[in-house]
């Protein structure tokens, strides 16, 4: 085999599981579906949080807005959104399809762009913070998002939305949105493998490594963070308006801004697949997916405590990720020459304690 | 919201009610809030855990007061009881997280967090919970303002608690250990300090401390097994308003947010209580981002 077919054949092979997927297992359409949001979700924090090293927490946030602004324009196109919440859904709103089409295609739009702006306007305030300040920051500011949107009576409160009725039969339904959201996940997966391996790739990772130095050799870091970041907002945006499009009913706190839980997850996706690689996002969502909906099948009641426990065991004990461990084993297979003696005398063993690595240092300095 | 505010200017003995209610609770989130200090003080940890280990000490003093024994007597047995699982989490967890980036343990925590809410969760159940200590409420200036008396004895109890950390940090072999540890551990260690102990002890007293706030909350205030990320957020606002070491900062921060807490919650309703928390959070960050640019303009 040669190499050319070799490197296509993953890209290949991660197409044709996608499109056959839901016609292999149509009982599991749903679950599919939610997998490649997932997927999306690990691969938009890793563009920050992998490839520069800005460990966000509040990503989530333009998840919700990007839901909640899809809603209002579904809506507002043909009703009057303040009398519709008001019903809390309780009045059944018929939309034609044409109607239902034409207000989710504007709506899907709308959101991707709401959320750039406010990821541009949210990344001039908090791109100053560093290291765990941006980490809390950013929790902070999607924790605030969800608890200020269940206030506001305009787009329902604490009560939440009901949108729009598909137009169609369930199964097409759940077809038509699995199409949506897997397309919108393997657009956002080329797009950033072309970008990586050009100079943003560079960039970021220049950032990561040392952003002062990185300012100092001319890169315009605030642009690339933004950029990134917008990047990363503008299609978790899509990705919220389609996910509360196929729940049908949008509220604050669990569904919009969960926080603690997609928020918390996008992060263990990526460090359980291995942060700062194309690959490790849709490793680490793909197995963190199943794992969850096992454990919610034969744990129930359980179930978080589990999750709990895989998120401190991957940051604990697995930090380099699977990808980052493979890259690790077999180096060679990434065109990575190594020399193990060279590497013994710099690298520091990370799995050292820190009480011993200064024994050996201060040994050493004897 | 304007209508409330003309009703604090018209009656302002409702003032002193609010400024009261949050000052005794403030007490409360000052102590946690110096647990936090000390262990990002000296090991550089950031626990998220925090709010989770305070409702574990809250639900101690409820088992308590379900066995039939008064819930200040459920003060020592969650000092004792959180300060073992304190460095059992150590040893297990954290001693595996110090030395690595300032992420992972954010993260790490974060996950211990659930885990822990998850099981007071399955063992207590969702339901709110409260400690009931069966002491009477008095009023004060003509009724006017109401103060329960476990309200003033657990205020107290925050302080004498935190008189003793702060004398046992003072002057105690261990907490003369922990500062040097905390100003430079490789130095603390040439001077034969053992800075694993110091790390573990640390930890564990951070833990303790927490169970002794939990079980105060327990009395004055309510459980829930989710409420720990709050306290935890809380925790946060506290230090990075107060700045790490900064001891009266901590104090004074933390009777500040419970009273802020209580007039935000009075004015622009209850909904918008939390929100106050992690808004004041965000505010605090860029404020010191604010800050900070003005010094690097000086820099440069």
């Amino acid at each position: 085999m040669n190499t050319r077919l070799r490197r296509t054949l993953p890209y290949a092979g991660l197409l044709i599981a996608g499109i056959a997927a839901p016609f292999l297992f149509p009982d599991y359409t749903f679950q599919f579906t939610v997998l490649w949001v997932m997927i999306l979700f690990a691969l938009t924090w890793d563009i920050l949080g992998g490839q520069m090293g800005y460990n966000s927490l509040g990503n989530i946030a333009f998840f919700g807005v990007g839901m909640y602004i899809c809603a209002v324009v579904q809506i507002g196109l043909y009703y009057d959104v303040a009398q519709y919440t008001a019903s809390y859904g309780a009045v059944k709103v018929e939309f034609t399809a044409e109607q239902y089409f034409t207000g989710l295609a504007v709506g899907l739009i709308a959101a991707g762009l709401g959320a750039v702006v406010f990821s541009v306007i949210l990344g001039w305030v908090v791109f100053g913070l560093r290291g765990p300040y941006f980490a809390i920051g950013t929790l902070g500011v999607a924790l605030s998002a969800g608890e200020l949107t269940g206030a506001w009576d305009y787009v329902g409160g604490g009560g939440g939305i009901a949108l729009p009725i598909y137009p169609g039969e369930p199964d097409d339904r759940s077809l038509f949105f699995y199409a949506l959201c897997f397309v919108l996940a393997m657009v956002l997966f080329f797009l950033l493998r072309w970008i990586y391996l050009g100079r943003f790739g560079l960039a970021a990772n220049a950032i990561r490594d040392d952003e002062e130095k990185a300012e100092g050799m001319g890169i315009h870091t605030m642009r690339y963070k933004t950029v990134g970041w917008a990047i990363a907002a503008f299609f978790l945006g899509i990705s919220g308006a389609l996910f509360g499009n196929m729940i049908g009913f949008i509220e604050p706190l669990e569904v919009a801004f969960p926080t603690v839980t997609f928020g918390l997850f996008m992060v263990v996706m990526c460090l359980l697949g291995g942060r700062g690689t194309l690959w490790g996002p849709v490793i680490g969502a793909t197995l963190f997916h199943t794992f969850k909906e096992v454990t919610w099948t034969y744990l129930l009641g359980w179930q978080w405590v589990a999750l709990g426990a895989l998120i401190v065991v991957s940051v604990v004990f697995f930090q380099q990720g699977i990808v980052g461990w493979v890259k690790e084993k077999w180096p060679e297979k990434f065109g990575i020459a190594v020399d193990d003696r060279a590497l013994a005398e710099t690298e520091p063993d990370l799995d050292e304690a820190p009480s011993q690595r200064l024994r050996r240092q201060t040994e050493a300095a004897q | 919201m304007l209508d409330n505010i003309t009703l604090l200017a018209i009656a302002p003995l409702l003032n002193v009610q609010l400024l009261l209610d949050g000052l005794f609770i403030g007490a409360i989130f000052a102590l946690a809030a110096y647990g936090l200090a000390l262990v990002w003080g000296v090991m550089n940890v950031k626990n998220l855990a925090q709010g989770d280990f305070v409702m574990m000490g809250g639900y101690i003093a409820f088992v308590m007061t379900k066995l039939g024994i008064h819930p200040i007597f459920g003060l020592p047995v969650a000092i004792v009881f959180m300060f073992g699982f304190g460095w059992v989490v150590y040893r297990v967890i954290i001693y595996r997280v110090i030395g690595k980036d300032l992420f992972t343990s954010l993260l790490a925590t974060f996950g211990m967090a659930i885990v822990i809410q998850q099981l007071l969760n399955l063992i207590f159940s969702p339901d709110v919970m409260v400690a009931e200590s069966g002491f009477a409420i008095r009023s004060y200036l003509g009724g006017m303002v109401t103060v329960a008396d476990i309200k003033l004895i657990s205020f107290l109890l925050a302080a004498v608690l935190a008189a003793l950390v702060i004398t046992f940090m003072k002057y105690s072999r261990m907490g003369q250990a922990i500062r040097a540890t905390a100003q430079d551990p490789r130095a603390a260690r040439v001077m034969g300090i053992d800075t694993e102990r110091v790390y573990a002890f640390t930890f564990a007293l951070n833990a303790a401390i927490c169970g002794a706030a939990g079980v105060l909350i327990s009395m004055i205030w309510v459980l829930q097994p989710f409420f720990g990320m709050t306290y935890s957020i809380r925790a946060f606002v506290i230090v990075t308003a107060a700045g790490l070491g900064n001891l009266p900062g901590v104090i004074i921060a933390g009777l500040g947010l419970g009273a802020a807490e209580q007039f935000a919650g009075f004015i622009l309703g209850a909904e918008l209580q939390q929100f106050t928390v992690v808004g004041l959070l965000v505010a605090i960050l860029v404020w010191r981002q604010v800050q900070q640019s003005r010094h690097r303009q000086v820099v440069r």
